[in-house]
């Protein structure tokens, strides 16, 4: 193996890039390489974590043109030699890795959430059949394009990098930037929290996520809800969203609210210690893989519930 | 214009069952990936919103039963198909569907719009539309959450994690739709009837010029993980408390 490339748009993304091109070139002595895009920001962030970091500057290049940043990369690869490069799967990365890989004639896999290096090949596991499986897939080509999920590994710990300037020429697609918003963030990291609340579509009104907040906090733990809870309805932010789509979570305790625990949904929560389910439905789904099972109406519980954990934590 | 939105034929998810950790995929009905449907919708809403004669025209590519799921597009408003067919010996590899779609896509001719889901809905892998657009030389935006078009200029908001951004493009665009971005229309019974009629255009994988068995990717095993949930029923809120009591979970 020649070289590993590492890219993100964001730097915590990078930092764990980081950490896994390493347990790569640990195995294989590949030499480890990161890039920024005109960031020189990052460039600086990355090589003091301890990457190697080239930095290209180049004039239209913009992030929110996926196609000029994959043409900007697949130059890099080509310039550093490298056969495998591990992007980020954020939005912006998942995006850039099937044109990036397309360009390369690479075999891609995205969501990656761990890899391992066995006899000389990248076995990555990620989700399959909408969550109801895990896989674990290694790319054939020669080169490869992995995307890893959020906190998969590690963030890479400081140290002292080098940075290079890679000179690119490289065309933009067309795309004009005319307005970028910052989203109301969300300072919950559901991922980490050892308790979880989750609510889903079986909390029929929105008052009573006030008693779920109660609920959570006598649990000290953190609200958290299925997917249309989130884009549907717009109840909680999308930070709180357990899921294929949303976050793989591993609370200590899980506490389903009226979710029916579809294998999208499953597959976020699956590896919690106890799962407890409420739902009046004693044949949703959830009721198979949960550990306590509660087949009853929310309307006619919730309120008892708070008093009792409430009560039981004061 | 020629809006083209690609859909995939999946299993339906919530049909595969789980032996000795194999999911057992005989008897699984095929269905189109969910989020195709609401990428299909956002073309048929761009397609009224024009106001002129633009077209939806859906592109799949899928065993010889996809001639049955993509009716299900056509009910629901589309107004062609074109379809690759092949013998469905598996699951086909996002490359090779990229490259299938992209040829099926070049038979159709001028295109200004080809919409993808954000992921389909069993590999959600993401790549596919990505790959086209790299094919054919398009530039792309995904995770669309808005698509509005000015002639021909198409203004979309793409939703990230920790933005919104809204970018401008001419067309022609590939545009990935967010689950999120509208709600389908359910066909009536008369779309269901009349989609039988409409214009089919069936091509057989084996005639495209893509090379169908390179495989990129290699999977070593596809398990479904390992579960032992008790399934302990709890009657009232008092034994819940109990329960959670007795593993620590409270009063912590
Ligand atoms: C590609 C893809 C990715 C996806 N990713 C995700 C993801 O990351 N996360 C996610 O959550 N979903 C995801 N989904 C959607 C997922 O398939 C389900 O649609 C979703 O999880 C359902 O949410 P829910 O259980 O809250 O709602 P519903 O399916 O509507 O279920 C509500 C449940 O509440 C129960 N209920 C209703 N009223 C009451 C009451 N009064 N008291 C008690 N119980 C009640 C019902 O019996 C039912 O079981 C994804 C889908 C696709 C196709």
């Amino acid at each position: 193996m020649a070289g590993i490339l590492i890219y993100s748009d964001q730097d915590r993304f990078g930092f764990e890039l980081l950490t896994a091109a390493r347990s790569i070139a640990e195995k294989t002595g590949a030499a480890v390489k990161a890039v920024s895009i005109n960031n020189p920001g990052q460039a600086e962030a990355l090589a003091g974590r301890g990457a190697d970091t080239c930095r290209v500057e180049g004039g239209d290049i913009r992030l929110e043109d996926t196609a000029a940043v994959a043409r900007v990369l697949k130059k890099t690869v080509e310039a550093l030699d490298v056969d495998v490069v591990l992007l980020s799967s954020n939005r912006r990365g998942k995006e850039l890795a099937g044109r990036l890989a397309q360009m390369l004639d690479a075999g891609c896999l995205t969501d990656v959430s761990a890899l391992e290096v066995r006899s000389g090949r990248i076995e990555c596991t990620r989700n399959a059949l909408g969550g109801a499986t895990v896989a674990v897939q290694a790319v054939t080509t020669p080169r490869k394009v992995i995307a890893l999920a959020a906190k998969a590994f590690a963030a890479a710990p400081e140290g002292a990098g080098r940075i290079s300037d890679l000179a690119l020429d490289v065309k933009g697609s067309g795309i004009r930037l005319l307005e970028s918003r910052t989203r109301a963030g969300d300072a919950v990291q559901i991922e980490v929290a050892p308790v979880l609340v989750v609510v889903g579509c079986g909390l029929e009104n929105r008052e009573d996520l006030a008693i779920v907040n109660r609920i959570a906090a006598a649990l000290k733990g953190e609200v958290a809800c299925s997917k249309p809870v989130a884009t549907d309805r717009k109840w909680l932010s999308e930070d709180r969203v357990v899921g294929l789509s949303g976050k793989i979570c591993k609370p200590e305790l899980a506490l389903l609210l009226g979710v029916s625990g579809q294998v999208q949904f499953m597959v976020g929560i699956r590896d919690a210690g106890t799962i407890v389910a409420v739902n009046r439905d004693e044949n949703a789904n959830v009721m198979q893989c949960a550990d306590y099972v509660m087949t009853v109406d929310l309307n006619d519980i919730l309120q008892e519930l708070d008093d009792m954990l409430g009560g039981a934590a004061h | 214009m020629n809006i083209v939105v690609a859909m995939k034929q999946i299993p339906d998810l919530q049909q595969i069952r789980i032996r000795n950790r194999r999911p057992v995929m005989e008897d699984v009905p095929l269905t189109l990936g969910k989020i195709d449907r609401n990428a299909l919708e956002e073309g048929l809403r761009i397609r009224e919103s024009m106001g002129d004669d633009s077209r939806v025209i859906v592109v799949s590519a899928g065993t010889p039963d996809v001639e049955d799921t993509v009716k299900e597009a056509l009910a629901a408003g589309a107004d062609e198909a074109f379809i690759v067919v092949d013998d469905g010996a598996g699951v086909r590899e996002s490359s090779v569907s990229a490259a299938l779609l992209a040829e099926a896509v070049r038979r159709i001719g001028a295109v200004d719009m080809l919409l993808f889901g954000e992921g389909s809905g069993d590999n959600y892998s993401g790549q596919v539309g990505p790959r086209v657009a790299e094919i054919l030389d398009l530039p792309q935006v995904g995770y669309a959450g808005r698509v509005e078009m000015d002639g021909r200029t198409a203004r979309i908001t793409r939703v990230l994690e920790e933005c919104e951004e809204t970018v401008e493009v001419e067309l022609p665009v590939v545009v990935g739709i967010l689950a999120d971005i509208n709600e389908p229309r359910i066909p009536s019974v008369t779309q269901i009837l009349k989609a039988g009629k409409k214009r089919r255009e069936i091509m057989d994988a084996a005639d495209l010029a893509v090379e169908t068995g390179k495989q990129r990717i290699e999977t070593v095993s596809n398990l479904a993980p390992e579960t032992s949930r008790r399934r302990e029923p709890v009657k009232t809120c008092e034994a819940l408390r109990t329960a959670l009591e007795k593993e620590g979970f409270l009063g912590r």
